[in-house]
């Protein structure tokens, strides 16, 4: 009796005082969603490479011997320093300041460029010690062996290898055009202390690419 | 009336303030959701041909084994069907398409692609969608896909005849099937497309969560938009992880990765997990919407509200759920542990319950109401129906011990088509034709529209039916000739009574596509609102919307979508945006009934 009661009552009620939606402007929402999408893209990646090293221990070579760590320690830590001079960028147009925005999204432009440059040198040179993506052609020797030593690790290497950090070389690429675009932006004074959407949506794409990084580097590199 | 007035004026003002667009911008390149929608229906029922078109051909094949082709079988090449007889390649690629356009560019787009755009925003009172140009994007980005699809057909070696889940190694080895070119362009057509899904996931996902109007609680949203909301959920979770499948084949095929070749080491396998980790999400996607579209008919055209509103809600969420943990049971046959088998046997019966939830609301929906058998409601109850049929079929096959016996015989074919034909695609003629008013200003042909229903209802049960049967006996599913082996001749008469069915029914379809385009330009006007609904599509915006589909602002909301025949009203149904002091009220009876719906 209470229920029905209750029911009528709470259908009778005008609610127009609800108002829906979450507490975060759209365009973030949205961009949260994306990112939602694009974390079952590389899991989609990283779990068939799990998979498949699992299942084929010998296709993989030690940590170091084929790939070079040293080298990409230091494009990780370039790529984490870039992910700082973001947030810098951010905090100084939340601060109003634009000079120090403008600056900083040049020094993360160009940190990010590093990064994907670096990865090419490293592409490059793995590419000609043998360590290729087609299974056919797969001859890599490892650091310390001499062309034409034994082969170390297998194709699924190469090409589990390839696939996964060329996606993730493709998004910083695609991160540094936008940031570039934001940049453009930022110097025709887009952006304000009171609105500057555009700089927290690229920093929270470049916030989750670096994020990823981290991953695929220990699992690609330091496992 | 006077209202109608100050309406028409306010859209006059917006219009002169937002610049009346031409036509390139209003037709072609529009970002209108409901311009959108509407291109989305044209496409998707234009591929819905094509792919009827390719099941004629494999039913001529089946009927008819290696007779030639009436009428049209002097337009094949020597390579597909020399003299209009099929070769064994051409019926590989037939098979592979008809599922293939079907699929995902024919019942995807036209649940998730028409009623996303145009249902979600006019039914939670939304100008539009959150991000217009995504949704613009989403559109043409699967044009490119559809072409490149359709550019299949003509390069050397045929189209891709791996069938439409392209299993490995047969689709990454072109000298296994012989397809080369055709393979790699499925895979990037489907990559492509890939992506026009993502854009319209992230914006229905977005405006559902963001842009309601005032009033318009969780629990007050019509079953519609409810289901499109947890399929986006789906798609956007989903469709990436095919995309990295499709990704990692294409490569397979291009450079030579070994990811799916057991000649290098790479695992066949792998492919299939990763397809059906996609794949029966994909299936849910195919299905969740148009329980949401039925629900609105079934509600409606009894005039009752729906049966456990709530628990309607919370089936689609944990079907959407289960749907992420029974991928294993289109792989009892690949040599998978036992073990596993069993757990997806036991997931996949689970889903049952939920499933079961939903027909019994819809039953209970239906008990005692206020019946309308008009074209959406007959549609709406074949929906249920076969729904049901189709369900039964899938418990018989997520046991175990009977998948291994009817596994990839035609007894799959039966059920796949009991679920997306007659469950999703009467789902879709329900919906069309509900809401055609809406969209066109004019009502759906009422008598083309029931003769295309029982045609369509029979024929379809007499195409798909007997495939049961054929199925249990042994029947292959994707059999050039099944006359090669002696145990199947037998079947040949049932085969040929099958394709006749089958033609009537695609034949049928034409009935639709002439009802479609005459109730558009010469069918009756359209009142306001015809089907006396609730929801704020019919209630607050004009017919046909205009562009920002509210003129007067965003409208308020006060109740639920589904408070038909309600006891303190004289007015047999509740607009949702129908202020409480405006309901002409009959004196409350003393025991009034429980209502299901309203926070």
């Amino acid at each position: 009796m209470t229920t029905d009661a209750s029911t009528l009552r709470s259908m009778m009620i005008p609610d127009p005082a609800y108002e829906p939606g979450m507490k975060v402007y759209t365009m973030k929402l949205g961009m949260w969603v994306f990112l939602l999408s694009e974390v079952m893209f590389f899991t989609s990646l990283i779990g068939s490479y799990v998979i498949l090293r699992f299942a084929h221990p010998d296709h993989f070579a030690a940590p170091g011997v084929v790939l070079n760590v040293p080298l990409t320690a230091f494009n990780t830590f370039f790529l984490i320093c870039s992910s700082v001079t973001m947030v810098k960028a951010f905090a100084a147009i939340q601060q109003g300041d634009d000079t120090g925005l403008k600056l900083w999204l040049l020094a993360t432009i160009l940190i990010g460029s590093l990064f994907v440059g670096i990865q090419a040198v490293e592409y490059y040179i793995l590419y000609h010690e043998g360590f290729v993506p087609a299974a056919a052609d797969y001859h890599a020797a490892g650091r310390q062996g001499m062309e034409g030593g034994p082969i170390v690790g297998g194709p699924l290497y190469g090409a589990t290898f390839y696939t996964m950090t060329g996606f993730h070389g493709a998004h910083v690429t695609i991160g540094v055009i936008c940031l570039t675009f934001v940049l453009i932006r930022a110097l025709r004074g887009a952006y304000t202390q009171n609105d500057h959407r555009g700089v927290e949506l690229i920093g929270l794409y470049w916030h989750f690419v670096d994020l990823v990084w981290i991953i695929l580097f220990t699992i690609v590199y330091l496992i | 009336m006077a209202t109608t007035a100050v309406t028409a004026e306010q859209h006059a003002a917006t219009a002169q303030h937002h610049h009346e667009p031409g036509f390139i911008r209003t037709y072609v390149f529009s970002t209108d959701h409901k311009m959108i929608a509407k291109q989305f229906l044209l496409a998707s029922l234009f591929f819905l041909l094509v792919g009827g078109l390719l099941a004629a051909g494999i039913r001529w094949q089946l009927g008819f084994p290696g007779q030639p082709m009436p009428l049209i079988g002097g337009l094949f090449s020597d390579t597909t069907a020399p003299g209009g007889i099929i070769l064994p390649e051409f019926y590989n690629a037939l098979v592979t398409m008809h599922g293939t356009f079907m699929i995902f560019f024919a019942i995807m787009p036209l649940l998730v692609g028409v009623w996303g755009n145009y249902l979600i925003p006019l039914q939670i009172g939304a100008p539009d969608m959150a991000f217009p140009r995504l949704n613009m994007a989403s559109f043409w980005i699967s044009v490119p896909a559809g072409v490149i699809m359709l550019a299949g057909f003509f390069v050397q070696g045929g189209h891709a005849g791996a069938g439409w889940t392209a299993y490995a190694p047969l689709s990454s080895e072109p000298e296994y099937s012989g397809v080369y070119m055709g393979q790699i362009l499925w895979l990037i057509s489907l990559t492509i497309l890939g992506f026009s899904s993502l854009a319209g996931a992230v914006n229905y996902i977005t405006t559902v969560i963001n842009m309601r109007a005032p009033g318009m609680t969780w629990f007050r949203l019509p079953l519609p938009v409810w289901a499109l909301f947890v399929t986006s959920w789906l798609v956007l979770l989903a469709i990436p992880i095919l995309t990295g499948g499709l990704i990692m084949l294409l490569f397979d095929q291009t450079i030579g990765t070994g990811f799916f070749s057991a000649a290098t080491d790479g695992e066949p396998l792998l492919w299939q997990h990763v397809f059906w980790y996609f794949g029966h999400p994909e299936v849910y996607i195919l299905i969740l919407p148009a329980m949401g579209l039925v629900s609105e008919v079934i509600a409606n055209r009894s005039r009752k509200p729906i049966f456990g509103y709530h628990a309607m809600v919370l089936a689609i969420i944990a079907i959407a759920f289960l749907g992420w943990v029974v991928w294993g049971h289109h792989m009892f046959q690949s040599g998978m542990n036992p073990l596993l088998g069993t757990t997806f046997m036991i997931t996949t019966i689970i889903i049952a319950v939920p499933s079961a939830i939903k027909v019994f609301n819809w039953l209970g929906t239906l008990w005692r109401g206020d019946l309308h058998f008009d074209v959406p409601m007959l549609n709406a109850l074949s929906f249920v129906s076969m729904f049901v049929i189709g369900g039964l079929s899938g418990i018989f096959m997520a046991s175990a011990p009977v998948d291994i016996f009817i596994h990839d015989t035609y007894y799959i074919v039966a059920h796949i088509h009991y679920v997306l034909f007659g469950g999703s695609l009467f789902g879709i003629f329900a919906a069309i034709t509900y809401w055609f008013p809406k969209m066109f200003g004019r009502i759906f042909s009422p008598v083309l529209g029931k003769v295309h229903f029982w045609l369509t209802f029979v024929s379809y049960n007499l195409v798909f039916f007997p495939m049961h049967t054929i199925g249990l006996r042994g029947h292959m599913r994707r059999i050039y000739d099944p006359n090669q082996y002696e145990f199947l001749q037998p079947l040949q008469p049932i085969n040929t009574f099958i394709t006749i069915a089958a033609f009537v029914l695609i034949a049928t379809q034409l009935i639709f596509a002439f009802a479609f385009f005459w109730s558009m330009y010469k069918g009756e006007k359209a009142p306001r609102n015809p089907w006396k609904a609730n929801t704020l599509e019919w209630t607050a915006a004009p017919t046909p919307p205009p562009h920002l589909n509210f003129p007067g602002g965003a409208p308020v909301v006060y109740r639920g979508p589904y408070e038909y025949s309600w006891p303190g009203s004289t007015d047999d149904f509740l607009p949702q945006d129908l202020p409480p002091d405006r309901v002409s009220r009959t004196p409350i009876p003393s025991e009034p009934s429980p209502m299901s719906t309203g926070d």
